[in-house]
């Protein structure tokens, strides 16, 4: 069993700490680090709640190690919105549109929607629209809570519902 | 913390890593996306005493050219190769399956090798190899050896890979300029593993099938060729081919089986229905069903 130095960002923030080779990226953010914005649920790489931006891709925080996470520019639902509390974009729009209900799978949906946007930006609004549709293939919203979530999606696209 | 503990190494070589595969003595699994193993960590069904990082070995990544093909590195990140404009080009088969493989956020981590390495039976690339004839490039501290695709598979997750060895290289030969995509899947839901599909490639010479390559995935043990498809295709007019039969033929070489998500009978019927209705679209037929 071995432990491990390590040395990252999240949200800006610079963290060193100790970890033992079997803690994933998502146990280490909420448990050691304190960022609880993150959810982990299945821990199977199914349902989605735990996305977080490792050096910009939107990917499974459960399926990481904190090890492999050394040296990484992570972004959790903490480092969306601005330092005085303007929403980013995807969180207005996700707002707007009763686009959350329990609340649980937002952090991870809003995460992944950071990231195609960003990915997005400049495209036509049926490109962006296609490519965050799609992406919400990874996430599960126990609430049902989808439409919301479309017509958010629909909204930072800029088609008209 | 759901796994049991394990030791952590990230060799910087396909030497070092090698070296400690074979020390390990079949007590180290390799970890390149995590995308099917941290899951399996995390219900204690794989207990490693070692997991070793193949994520810090540049020589594992990227796509190349090659004498006669082209060469992806096992590390390469499944996003990465999907937006690859060599393969896009060259290997348009390969590009259209690879988009089918889990989502957005799982392909940002998960690679080309470790889906090669795992052999699911109702994974996609494991059959795109096959269907086009690849080769998987293998290494231990005992040497090198090249496996076949179709001879790589032998049962469901089960492959030619020793424990002390390593996934290298997975190596597409060309395929003739303008060559034609075979592709369907049917899932529940985008993302999830394909309860039946088929992936492949065919070329054309003067008005007939020079080149056939095809392979099903979900329809077997293992990704399953369909040699007698392949065959009756081979030296075929277009316009004189008979999508149904062709698709009887292929059908004939699988051997599904049941589970919860479907029945053996559900998936060879399906089957024959989506590879008639392929064929047709790809050779452009006027008979589709
Ligand atoms: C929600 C979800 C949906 C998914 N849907 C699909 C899908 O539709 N289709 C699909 O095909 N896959 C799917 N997957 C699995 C896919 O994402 C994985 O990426 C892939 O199966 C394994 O690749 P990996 O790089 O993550 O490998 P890992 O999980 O790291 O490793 C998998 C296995 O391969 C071995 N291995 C890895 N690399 C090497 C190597 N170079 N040499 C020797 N052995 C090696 C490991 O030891 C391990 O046994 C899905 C996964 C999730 C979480
Ligand atoms: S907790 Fe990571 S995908 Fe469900
Ligand atoms: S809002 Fe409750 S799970 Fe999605």
């Amino acid at each position: 069993m071995s432990e491990h130095r390590i040395e990252l960002t999240v949200n800006g923030n610079r963290h060193i700490a100790r970890v033992e080779a079997r803690t994933s990226l998502g146990e280490f953010l909420r448990d050691t680090l304190g960022y609880t914005g993150t959810h982990l649920a299945c821990e199977h790489g199914v349902c989605g709640a735990c996305t977080v931006m490792v050096d910009g891709d939107a990917m499974r925080s459960c399926l990481t190690l904190a090890v492999q996470a050394d040296g990484a520019a992570v972004t959790t639902v903490e480092g969306l919105a601005q330092a005085d509390g303007t929403l980013h974009p995807v969180q207005q729009a996700l707002r707007d549109n009763f686009g959350l209900q329990c609340g649980f799978c937002t952090p991870g949906v809003a995460i992944t929607m950071a990231a195609v946007t960003r990915d997005n930006e400049g495209a036509d609004s049926g490109a962006m629209e296609e490519g965050l549709t799609q992406a919400m293939s990874g996430h599960i919203c126990r609430c049902t809570g989808y439409q919301g979530i479309r017509r958010a999606i629909r909204q930072l696209a800029g088609v008209s519902a | 913390m759901k796994p049991a503990p394990f030791d952590y190494v990230r060799p910087s070589s396909v030497a070092e890593a090698c070296r400690i595969l074979d020390e390990a003595g079949g007590g180290a699994t390799v970890i390149a996306g995590g995308q099917t193993l941290m899951p399996l960590l995390n219900l204690r069904m794989s207990q490693p005493f070692i997991l070793v990082d193949i994520n810090g070995i540049a020589a594992l990544k990227g796509v190349a050219r090659v004498e006669g093909g082209i060469r992806v590195g096992p590390a390469t990140r499944q996003a990465d190769a999907l937006r690859d404009e060599t393969l896009a080009r060259h290997l348009p088969a390969f590009t259209r399956a690879l988009g089918h493989v889990g989502h957005h956020q799982t392909r940002n981590r998960g690679t080309i090798g470790g889906s090669i390495a795992l052999g699911e039976p109702a994974a996609e690339m494991p059959a795109t190899a096959v269907a086009l004839g690849a080769s998987i490039e293998i290494a231990s501290v005992r040497g090198t050896r090249q496996v076949p695709a179709d001879a790589f598979y032998v049962g469901p997750y089960m492959t030619v890979l020793e424990p002390d060895e390593l996934v290298t290289g997975i190596v597409y030969p060309d395929w003739p300029q303008g060559h034609l995509v075979l592709f369907r899947e049917v899932a529940q839901r985008p993302g999830d593993f394909a309860l039946v599909g088929l992936v492949g490639a065919l070329a054309l010479e003067g008005g007939a099938i020079s080149r056939a390559g095809i392979a099903w995935f979900g329809m077997g043990p293992t990704p399953v060729r369909a040699r007698q498809a392949e065959a009756a295709l081979l030296g075929a007019e277009r316009a004189r081919i008979d999508p149904h039969a062709i698709a009887r033929a292929a059908v004939a070489d699988t051997a599904p089986f049941d589970d919860h998500h479907a029945s053996a009978e559900y998936r060879r019927t399906v089957g024959q229905r989506v590879f008639a209705r392929a064929l047709s679209e790809t050779l452009d037929l006027r008979s589709a069903a």
